[in-house]
C-alpha cells in the first residue's frame, strides 16, 4: 500500500512540476520578448537622441537584403495573385453582367488584403527566417557574447538596423506589389477578359481610395515589425547548436504568419468598423 | 613596472555566488588578479570557471558577492559604465567567435571603428599591426570560415588586442588545438604579456601551458577555490584535488560503478 501511495505522491509531483516549470518557462520567454521590444525601441528612438548613435550604415545594407533584393519575387508574386484575382471575380461577375467591375475588385482587394498580406509572407519566408537563422548562428558561435564583450549592445548592432530596414522596406515593397498586383489585373483584362486597357484603368483609378491604400500600408507596416521581432526573438532563444538554429528557423516562419494573420483580422476588423 | 605598483589589484572578487536555478555553480569564491601578472583559473570541466569568467566580464550578474575590476564594481554598473570598462578590456573566447560575416581584417577593426573617431587610414595600419603581432599578417582580407582552428584563435587575439586593453582573458586558448599550435598561443600569450604589460586572465584545464605562462595560479574545484599561489607552490600543495590533477589520476567511483556491472553480467551467466 504504502509503496502504491508513494508512486502516486511521486507521479503527482512529476505532473504538477512539469506544469509548473513549463509556466515558469513561459513567464521568462514572456519576459524576454518584453524586454526585447522595449530594447529595441529604446535603440531605435531614445538612444540616438542621446548621442549613442545608430547604425544608418548597415540599415542601409540590411534594406538591400530585406527590400531591394526581395523586389524580383515580390513583382513575380503580386503579378500572378492580380492575374488569378481578375480570373476569379470575373468568373463570378460574368453571371450578372458586370464583368468591368474586376477592376475595382482586384484593386481594392490587392491593396487592401492581398498587397500587404502577400509581401509580408514573402518578408516572413525570405528575411524573418534569415534574420533567426543569422542571429542563432551568432548566438551559438559565441558571437553575440563576444560583442558584448566589446561593450558593444547587441540589440543595438543587429536587431535595430534590421527594424529599421523592415519598417521601411516593407511599406515600400508592399506599394510595388500593390501596382504590379493592379498591372496583373490589367493584363488579363486586356488579353483575355476583351475590358480594354483604357476602360479598365479609369475603373480602377474610380474604384481605388485614399483609405484603401492607407489602410493597407498600416497593415503593412505593422506586419512587417512583427515579422522582424519574431525573427530576432527566434534567433537569440536559439539553444543547442545547428540543430537548435534549424528549429528556430523554421519556427520564426511558422509564427510570423501566424501573427500576420491575426494582425491582418484585427486591423481589418479594426479599420471595418472604426473607419 | 615598479614594485609597487606590482602589487596593486587589477581584478579581486569577493564571495561571488553564482547559481543556475536550483543549481550552485560558484559558492563563495574569492580571488585576486593583480596587475601585470598572469593568472591561470585551472579547474576540471564542469567546475565553473568558463561560468567565472564570464561573470568577470559582466556578460552575467551574480546572485552574490562583488567583482571589482579596476577597483570599481561591476556587479552595480550600468550598461554604459560597463560599455566604457569593456573597452580596456579584451575577449578571447573558446570559439575564437569570430563574426562570420566579416573579414578578418574587419573584425580586428570593428572595435577601433565603433568605439574610437581614428581615420580610416590609421585604423588600417593598426590593424595591421595586430596582425603582425599574432602572426597573421597578409590574410586581412579572409574570411574566418577560410581559416584554420589555430589561425582562427589567432585572429580573435589580435581582435581582442585591437584596443590595447590593460586586462586580457582568454577561455581555454588551446581547446581543440595540436599541440604545436597550442604551444605557439602559449608562446603569443607570453609575449603580449611582456611587450604590452597586460594583465592577462587564462582559463585552462592543461597544465603544460599553465607552468609556461602562469604567474599565479587559482584553482577551482565543485565552485571553490581550493588553491591559490604561484605554481612552483602548486606543484608541491597537498590538497587531495590538487594532488589528483598535478598526477592526472582518474575519480574513481567510475571504476567502481564498471566493477559493479561487470560483476552483475558474470553473476548472471
Amino acid at each position: 500500500m504504502d509503496d502504491t501511495d508513494s508512486k502516486r505522491q511521486g507521479l503527482a509531483a512529476l505532473f504538477f512540476g512539469s506544469i509548473g516549470r513549463r509556466a515558469a518557462g513561459f513567464v521568462e520567454q514572456l519576459a524576454f520578448l518584453y524586454r526585447l521590444i522595449l530594447d529595441s525601441l529604446y535603440w531605435t528612438f531614445i538612444a540616438p537622441l542621446r548621442g549613442k548613435g545608430l547604425r544608418v550604415g548597415s540599415s542601409f545594407d540590411e534594406m538591400v537584403k530585406i527590400g531591394v533584393n526581395a523586389i524580383p519575387i515580390v513583382v513575380l508574386i503580386s503579378f500572378s495573385i492580380g492575374m488569378i484575382l481578375a480570373m476569379q471575380s470575373a468568373y463570378q461577375l460574368e453571371q450578372f453582367g458586370a464583368t468591368i467591375f474586376t477592376a475595382d475588385l482586384v484593386a481594392v482587394a490587392h491593396t487592401r488584403e492581398l498587397g500587404p498580406l502577400m509581401t509580408a509572407i514573402i518578408i516572413a519566408g525570405r528575411s524573418g527566417s534569415g534574420i533567426a537563422a543569422e542571429i542563432g548562428t551568432m548566438k551559438v558561435g559565441e558571437e553575440i557574447e563576444a560583442l558584448q564583450s566589446m561593450g558593444f549592445n547587441p540589440v543595438k548592432f543587429l536587431v535595430v538596423p534590421k527594424l529599421l530596414a523592415l519598417a521601411i522596406m516593407g511599406p515600400c515593397l508592399t506599394v510595388i506589389g500593390d501596382l504590379v498586383g493592379i498591372g496583373g489585373g490589367v493584363f488579363m483584362a486586356v488579353f483575355s477578359l476583351d475590358l480594354g486597357f483604357e476602360r479598365y484603368v479609369t475603373r480602377t483609378i474610380y474604384a481605388l481610395i485614399f483609405k484603401d491604400l492607407v489602410t493597407g500600408l498600416i497593415k503593412s507596416l505593422v506586419f512587417a515589425l512583427l515579422v522582424g521581432i519574431t525573427g530576432c526573438y527566434m534567433g537569440f532563444t536559439v539553444k543547442g547548436g545547428a540543430e537548435g538554429v534549424g528549429r528556430n528557423t523554421t519556427m520564426s516562419v511558422v509564427v510570423s504568419i501566424f501573427l500576420i494573420i491575426l494582425a491582418d483580422a484585427f486591423f481589418t476588423a479594426l479599420f471595418y468598423y472604426l473607419w | 613596472m615598479d614594485a609597487a605598483a606590482k602589487k596593486e589589484n587589477a581584478i579581486e572578487i569577493h564571495n561571488l555566488v553564482v547559481s543556475f536555478g536550483s543549481h550552485r555553480v560558484l559558492t563563495d569564491v574569492d580571488m585576486q588578479v593583480r596587475c601585470g601578472e598572469t593568472t591561470v583559473i585551472l579547474g576540471g570541466s564542469g567546475c565553473g570557471k568558463s561560468t567565472l569568467l564570464r561573470h568577470i566580464i559582466g556578460l552575467r550578474k551574480p546572485q552574490g558577492g562583488r567583482i571589482l575590476v579596476k577597483n570599481r564594481d561591476i556587479t552595480t554598473m550600468d550598461e554604459d559604465q560597463m560599455s566604457t570598462l569593456l573597452r580596456k578590456v579584451g575577449v578571447v573566447f573558446q570559439s575564437s567567435a569570430l563574426f562570420n560575416s566579416l573579414t578578418i581584417g574587419d573584425n580586428v577593426a570593428l572595435p577601433l571603428r565603433e568605439h574610437t573617431r581614428l581615420e580610416e587610414s590609421t585604423i588600417q595600419i593598426m590593424t595591421r599591426i595586430k596582425l603582425d603581432m599574432v602572426g597573421l599578417s597578409g590574410f586581412e582580407h579572409y574570411m574566418p570560415s577560410e581559416l584554420s582552428g589555430g589561425m582562427k584563435k589567432r585572429a580573435a587575439f589580435a581582435r581582442a588586442i585591437s584596443m590595447d586593453p590593460e586586462i586580457l582573458f582568454c577561455d581555454e586558448p588551446s581547446a581543440g588545438l595540436d599541440p604545436i599550435v597550442a604551444a605557439g598561443l602559449d608562446e603569443l600569450i607570453f609575449k603580449l604579456k611582456k611587450a604590452l604589460k597586460m594583465t592577462i586572465v587564462v582559463v585552462t584545464h592543461e597544465m603544460e601551458s599553465m607552468y609556461k605562462i602562469a604567474d599565479r595560479v587559482v584553482m577551482l574545484h565543485e565552485g571553490k577555490v581550493i588553491f591559490s599561489g604561484p605554481p612552483e607552490e602548486f606543484r608541491v600543495c597537498e590538497h587531495p584535488r590538487v594532488r589528483q590533477f598535478v598526477e592526472r589520476r582518474a575519480d574513481h567511483y567510475g571504476e567502481d560503478e564498471i566493477g559493479r556491472y561487470a560483476r552483475a553480467l558474470t553473476s548472471e551467466s
